[in-house]
């Protein structure tokens, strides 16, 4: 049961994953990519992270998600009316991009699959022998991880969401003058 | 392996998923035979002007950037939340690990409010109204005629 | 979970990579590009925190993707207000149409 869920979960990550990769409208490219966020977070719980997996969906999810919507509803440009006779008003909602050079990346990301899959299927990891862990919850340990071997990273990580601050907010102020 | 949580939380992300696979499937299955007026945003009969698609203002943007990046911040002071207070630990180290503890959160959370100080000075956070246009017209008869007539047809105020 | 579940979440994650890789690559929108960076990120979070459920002591691979996803967070800000600056300036953000600097 637990297993069918896995791979359910896994092809849900995938689909979204494909949808980004193969639609046009910028919209469900974002939605897909929120399939893609959910399933990564389902895949962290049946890895035993269940607090990274709240977390991918706090600031994943609830974050830069949200930002990425809103720079595609800031950069929408109303499609011009040269192109179809079609009113405005009447045009289904969507916001289209194209895309260039297929074959190339498509090429380049398959052959990108393979080598990798090669590699995988020959490895043999030895850490996966080790016996897993058998704690309830990952949060302590996590916690005790923050405040004694990261320290130094957990505060250097609020001076790089301070710079973040001022320096996006300079930016997306609303006139910068050159 | 799968914590009790786990498995609760993987139920509540499959309701989400499954939102998303039934707007899928009735995608695939009902017939798509689209017309113009059936793409017309609805506005209640009236014909609606322009795109659903506008462009937001960014001024929003900011506020969202904010949200974000303490978003971030409550992320990092869970885990935080939930060894500070150990017992076991404290005792373990004879006191120290509370007070360190709240010492680095203490740090931690300045140096963002430093952040938040910041962008609430410079104006970040100011929600710009428009400047209301009052129309002005070529016209010989001076404002204050028609003030007169203003005072004269006052409605009386209720008391 | 036993090892064989592990290593089909490595294979995903490759494929995740993969696919992120293809859409950095072909896609012509600014966000959407942004959209394939996020996905490899995934992707690699999910490499490390297949491995980090062997290592609990410590459980380097979840801290480390916690600070990939700040990161990530982070850098998705700044790139935003970058294309929301770009598009004030030139009004697209399709990347083959800024070619200000090769001219």
């Amino acid at each position: 049961m637990l297993q069918i869920a896995f791979f359910a979960f896994i092809a849900l990550t995938l689909i979204g994953a494909l949808t980004v990769l193969l639609t046009r409208n910028v919209l469900y490219s974002a939605y897909a990519l929120l399939l893609t966020l959910l399933g990564v977070a389902a895949l962290f719980v049946f890895a035993g992270a269940d607090f990274l997996a709240v977390s991918q969906i706090i600031i994943y999810v609830g974050g830069v998600l949200v930002l990425v919507l809103f720079g595609v509803m800031l950069t929408s440009k109303p499609t011009t009316i040269s192109t179809s006779t079609v009113v405005a008003s009447e045009r289904s909602n969507a916001i289209l991009a194209g895309s260039r050079g297929v074959w190339l990346g498509v090429l380049l990301a398959a052959g990108l699959f393979f080598g990798l899959s090669r590699l995988l299927m020959n490895a043999h990891f030895a850490l996966f022998d080790q016996p897993i862990s058998k704690a309830p919850t990952t949060i302590d340990t996590i916690g005790k991880q923050l405040m004694t071997e990261y320290i130094v990273p957990f505060e250097v990580i609020s001076i790089l969401l301070l710079v973040a601050l001022v320096g996006a907010g300079y930016l997306a102020k609303k006139s910068i003058k050159p | 392996m799968l914590s009790q949580f786990g498995i609760m939380f993987l139920f509540i992300l499959t309701a989400f998923a499954f939102i998303g696979g039934i707007l899928l499937f009735g995608k695939l299955l009902r017939p798509d035979r689209p017309t113009e007026e059936k793409l017309t945003t609805y506005e209640s009969g009236e014909e609606p002007v322009g795109n659903a698609g506008v462009q937001f203002n960014p001024r929003f943007y900011v506020v969202a950037l904010v949200f974000v990046l303490f978003d971030v911040e409550l992320v990092l002071l869970f885990p935080w939340a939930t060894v500070f207070g150990q017992p076991t630990l404290i005792a373990e180290t004879g006191g120290l690990w509370g007070w360190f503890a709240l010492t680095e959160a203490v740090v931690f959370v300045v140096i963002l409010a430093l952040g938040l100080a910041y962008a609430w000075a410079k104006g970040y956070l100011d929600w710009e109204k428009p400047q209301p246009q009052l129309p002005t017209v070529a016209t010989k008869v001076p404002t204050t005629l028609y003030e007169q007539v203003n005072e004269r047809y006052k409605r009386p105020t209720t008391p | 979970m036993n090892p064989s579940l592990s290593y089909s979440l490595l294979f995903v994650a490759a494929a995740l990579f993969s696919i992120g890789l293809a859409v950095v690559i072909t896609k012509r929108h600014a966000v959407v590009v942004l959209m394939g960076i996020e996905l490899m990120l995934n992707a690699v979070n999910l490499n490390l925190v297949a491995f980090s459920q062997y290592d609990p002591s410590r459980l380097q691979g979840q801290v480390f993707s916690l600070f990939v996803m700040i990161v990530a967070a982070a850098e998705a800000a700044v790139a935003l207000a970058l294309i929301i600056q770009v598009y004030r300036h030139v009004k697209t953000v399709v990347l083959d149409e800024l070619t200000d600097l090769k001219q």
